[in-house]
């Protein structure tokens, strides 16, 4: 197998608000480096290709598969992970809604959800239909999940 | 993960960028430029690259431009199809590019990377196709700017070393009337039966196709005869059909026969629209 440097790339970024730093392979791919290397094992693997959505963290405010990332892209960038939602509103709404069946697609679902309030606080349903197209629930919890969506994106 | 290693690379320059390039190639390093990842990291995860050397061109400012200059819609190869959509420059390609993967995959992948894949369908180049637009390229020899029908012949064709810094577009096709079809076998997401473009300048109508062939297309032939009003609509279609490129893709998304099926009503559907246009 070729191999051309195992060299260690040092990369620093902010995750859950706080500064990290670390020495990565260049092929490191960020959703293993930061359940492995950071313990935050939230960030779900599913397909390792960019189509089930379980991966997905929030990269400067924005949803991102962590899965499609080399971690030396997030050098420099803010990470959140959905250790860092713990008690958001995000969070709350889906356990009301008991949107979740198995519960392993459900971090990517929350995150997905944040990004899209960061993105466009007042989403319209079908800003909502097309985001949520972006993560799949194998236990095909959807209806309850886009009650929850629904009232996340309802004013109070 | 990726189961070898690479060198990793970020120039600030396109000089910079071509200059690495050559040096790593001269080291027998096979490296190749990255934008989004997303169709690199698939391959290497599944050790079917092995790249030995990755640049990454985010770090261009020609390549995250978007705007436009001169009467021309400028937009650097690792802007992000979801930037794209949002920014909405060009109605045809921003509701093409939202026809891509889904919204957070539309985040990481890029104009230039749709463009330059090696997957069939990279459907971003279809409007670019109908807006004969300009691409700027770079190499070791400098920046060229060519027509896309010059260097997009059912792949981006660059020489050893290139890579795509820009797209070109006359502000004129960005207000076109246009429609766009993306046709898949089910839902929302995922790969298309079939994918139609059209444009409609001077009373003739432009088509661009993805996921009829194994390549996105424009068919001069085709919009001749799709053109040809005196013909009765669909004797035009199965003349277009006659005129395809290339073999129809026969595949899980859908058999050649459904593909041309639906590529018929897709058509017919994209005549009664923009006629009335």
């Amino acid at each position: 197998m070729s191999s051309y440097n195992s060299a260690l790339y040092p990369v620093e970024m902010e995750i859950n608000s706080e500064v990290q730093t670390i020495r990565i392979r260049a092929a490191d791919i960020l959703l293993y480096t930061l359940r492995d290397k950071f313990g935050l094992t939230g960030s779900k693997s599913g397909c390792d290709n960019g189509d089930c959505g379980s991966c997905t963290i929030l990269v400067n405010r924005q949803p991102m598969k962590s899965c499609l990332m080399l971690t030396i892209e997030a050098d420099g960038k803010q990470i959140t992970t959905i250790e860092g939602l713990m008690n958001s509103q995000v969070q709350n709404i889906f356990a009301q809604h008991q949107a979740f069946q198995c519960g392993y697609c459900t971090p990517g679902f929350i995150m997905n959800c944040e990004g899209l309030r960061n993105v466009h606080p007042i989403a319209d349903e079908e800003t909502i239909r097309v985001w949520l197209e972006s993560n799949i629930c194998r236990c095909t919890s959807y209806e309850e999940i886009h009650h929850a969506v629904k009232d996340i994106f309802t004013p109070k | 993960m990726i189961p070898f290693d690479f060198e990793y690379y970020k120039p600030s320059s396109v000089h910079m960028a071509v200059e690495l390039f050559q040096l790593l190639q001269n080291q027998g390093k096979k490296p190749v430029y990255y934008a989004g990842g997303t169709e690199i990291i698939t391959w290497a995860r599944t050790n079917s690259i092995q790249p030995g050397a990755v640049i990454n061109l985010n770090s261009i400012p020609e390549c995250s431009v978007m705007g436009i200059q001169k009467d021309k819609l400028v937009i650097g190869a690792c802007v992000t199809l979801s930037a794209l959509s949002e920014a909405n420059p060009f109605p045809l390609l921003s509701q093409t590019a939202q026809g891509v993967a889904d919204q957070t995959a539309r985040n990481k992948i890029t104009l230039g990377g749709n463009i330059c894949g090696k997957i069939y369908y990279r459907e971003a180049v279809l409007p670019l196709l109908l807006a004969n637009s300009r691409m700027i390229i770079a190499g070791i020899h400098g920046i060229r700017e060519v027509s896309i029908h010059q260097v997009f012949l059912q792949q981006l064709r660059l020489e050893n070393g290139e890579f795509l810094v820009q797209t070109f577009t006359d502000q004129y096709y960005l207000s076109l009337p246009f429609v766009h079809y993306k046709k898949r076998q089910i839902g929302n997401v995922g790969y298309p039966l079939v994918t139609v473009a059209a444009l409609k300048q001077d009373n003739q109508i432009h088509t661009a196709y993805s996921g009829v062939c194994s390549f996105p297309f424009r068919s001069i032939e085709i919009d001749q005869v799709l053109n040809s009003s005196s013909i009765p609509l669909a004797a035009r279609i199965e003349q277009a059909i006659s005129k395809l490129p290339g073999s129809i893709i026969h595949n899980t998304e859908g058999s050649a026969p459904y593909r041309k099926f639906v590529l018929k009503q897709t058509m017919a559907d994209t005549i009664h629209i923009l006629e009335r246009r």
